[in-house]
């Protein structure tokens, strides 16, 4: 209390240093921050303005980065075009002005498609087998809790590839490579360690007497369960699940080795995005920004949630 | 949460387990537990054990249907012996002692900066940690397009700043600098994570140590040594210890950003697993290679498993 007084506090800072501790931090937050602002505009300029030297910060604003994520073209010659009916939207303006036709939908809805299905399906998965192991190991008795909990922890540092090689050969006997099937369950069993691990610090805060009071009312476990501690750990459920859903959304190794055309997912998929004579850096950053702002909306949203989700639980702020 | 536990096997509970549904405290453990334990077994345990039996077989997964026979240790011994192997484990350790070592450096300075608490310093902290939570595949990829020689950007700000002509270097196609263009996209993407990390232990220290340390008067630096930097090493260690274990199996965002190249001079482990056991098809050999690789991650993660608890206790 006494520090509080002097002028030169360590616990509180001199108003000097701390505007010059906010200018630091601040460019190093704009510095940091400059690749994802230039992976928008790089989505919104043509191909030529994309890479222009030296580079362009702002140009004439245009959609086709997403236009040609979202169809094919091909070239035709001027006659043929000329023959067409009109152009029907923005995107075919755009594309019969540089000589193209859309020839139809690219494989950009599908892919999207697939990380949806896929994120979503293995986030609930995990989160349901997460949210009761979690509670078991919160409230019961269990022999061997810690070893089994330091089990379930471990086999999340496994590296993707040396497990990829046994799943590779035990999904090819299954049939389940290239399914949408077979990538929830190996991202399901990858997230269920954090949502054990998460869930458990949450439901521990959850009082007992809750469930006792239940307990004494009448109500069997199962009940008391359903009633009063699945509730109460709403928020924790949810932010659970969206830890898990960024994993599973940004997930690469496994989706590379193992996907390739009917279940493949955004992230290997995003980098193949090519145009005429190359790689279409506006389409590619097209579909990064559209991949991307789900994630940056997330983090923000999961703020307060982050320090625990990143440690599994061990550290709460 | 010991005490909690002791407190929570009430003397009634024994009388209320006709109440339970027929299902007593112990049954209802397993039945919610088993689920989670079956499928790790069966998605890591299981492909585990069979991953020790191939590497102890000439088995290649392309030829299927050739008889495959044991080998011994030889893959073992091989991998042991291979310069190769040796080499790129000397690259995995120069991306992972530099990336974390730069990562430190500025995420526990940024933390001590932050702690200031200046005006806005939760908005600030709030874009700075947008990185971390992106796809690396996807933001390595896209980084390519920033290290573009004749017109990305991150050449173009050095050519700014510096002078040097823009086309003259190439972040990744150069033999000096490919090391540390990956090195340099991990720390964009990771010292938020050990800012926030060191941000926690900040925060955990009450503020009456360091009014004590202030009536004794010990210097700045004084009180940086004896206790800043003590109370804040049990996190700063959990961050180093992750970090180190995700990096030293960094595949994602290499395999887009240099696919290991140019030559083999950023070819991590596991790049060079990746492409021995899905491009030479050396099932075998590259199992043995996971197994290895495998027992020393999970050698490190026991270690941080333990950080971790100690961290949680206080």
């Amino acid at each position: 209390m006494m520090g509080k007084a002097t002028a030169h506090s360590v616990v509180e800072a001199s108003a000097v240093s701390r505007a010059l501790s906010g200018a630091v931090v601040a460019l190093y937050a704009l510095i940091t921050i400059t690749p994802l602002l230039w992976i928008f505009l790089t989505s919104i300029k043509t191909p030529s303005d994309s890479v222009s030297y030296p580079p362009k910060v702002f140009s004439e604003p245009t959609v086709e980065g997403y236009c040609n994520l979202f169809t094919f073209h091909s070239r035709q010659d001027s006659d043929y075009i000329a023959h067409l009916p009109p152009p029907t939207g923005r995107c075919d303006r755009l594309a019969r002005s540089r000589g193209m036709v859309i020839a139809g939908a690219s494989k950009t809805p599908g892919r999207l498609l697939n990380s949806l299905i896929i994120g979503f399906g293995s986030t609930f998965l995990s989160v349901f087998l997460g949210t009761l192991a979690a509670y078991a190991f919160s409230r019961f008795k269990v022999p061997a809790k810690d070893d089994l909990m330091f089990f379930i922890l471990s086999t999340r540092f496994m590296p993707p590839i040396a497990v990829a090689i046994p799943i590779y050969l035990m999904y090819r006997q299954l049939g389940l490579i290239d399914t949408a099937v077979g990538m929830i369950l190996l991202y399901t069993s990858v997230n269920v360690s954090l949502a054990v691990w998460l869930l458990k610090g949450f439901i521990d805060e959850i009082p007992r007497e809750y469930e006792e009071a239940a307990l004494v009312d009448g109500y069997t476990r199962l009940q008391a369960f359903v009633k009063t501690v699945l509730p109460q750990a709403a928020t924790g459920i949810a932010a659970t699940a969206v830890f898990c859903l960024i994993f599973a959304w940004n997930e690469y190794a496994f989706a590379v080795l193992l996907t390739s055309g009917t279940a493949q997912t955004m992230p290997p998929f995003i980098p193949f995005i090519i145009g005429e004579g190359g790689q279409d850096w506006p389409a590619v950053a097209a579909g990064t920004t559209l991949f991307v702002v789900p994630i940056l909306c997330f983090t923000i949203l999961l703020r307060k949630h982050l320090l625990r989700g990143i440690t599994f639980g061990a550290v709460r702020k | 949460m010991n005490q909690v536990s002791n407190v929570s096997v009430p003397p009634a509970q024994s009388g209320l387990q006709s109440r339970l549904g027929g299902m007593s405290d112990r049954a209802v453990a397993w039945l919610f537990i088993s689920p989670t334990l079956l499928l790790l077994l069966a998605i890591n345990i299981f492909p585990l054990i069979w991953t020790v039996h191939m590497s102890l077989t000439n088995f290649k997964a392309n030829m299927g249907w050739m008889k495959y026979k044991s080998v011994g240790i030889a893959n073992y011994v091989s991998i042991l012996t291979d310069a190769d192997i040796w080499t790129s484990m000397q690259t995995t350790a120069h991306f992972v002692f530099w990336s974390i070592f730069l990562e430190v450096v500025l995420g526990f300075g940024l933390a001590l900066l932050i702690n200031r608490k200046f005006r806005g310093h939760s908005f600030w902290t709030t874009i700075i940690l947008l990185p971390m939570m992106l796809s690396p595949a996807v933001v390595g990829n896209f980084w390519t397009f920033l290290f573009q020689p004749q017109s990305g950007l991150f050449n173009y700000v050095v050519s700014f700043f510096t002078g040097i002509d823009p086309a003259s270097f190439q972040m990744i196609g150069d033999v000096k600098l490919a090391p540390w263009t990956i090195v340099l996209v991990d720390v964009w993407m990771w010292t938020p994570y050990v800012m926030l990390i060191c941000l926690a232990g900040l925060r955990s220290i009450p503020d009456y140590i360091y009014e004590a340390a202030e009536v004794d008067r010990a210097s700045a630096w004084r009180r940086f040594r004896a206790v800043t930097l003590p109370m804040v090493m049990p996190f700063l260690m959990l961050a180093v210890l992750f970090r180190g274990i995700e990096n030293f199996k960094m595949f994602d965002m290499v395999n887009l950003l240099t696919n290991g190249g140019p030559g083999s001079l950023t070819e991590t482990v596991s790049i060079t697993l990746k492409r021995a056991a899905f491009e030479k098809w050396q099932t075998g050999w590259s199992s043995a290679l996971a197994i290895l690789l495998f027992v020393t991650v999970f050698g490190a993660a026991n270690i941080y498993i333990k950080v971790l608890n100690r961290v949680k206790q206080r």
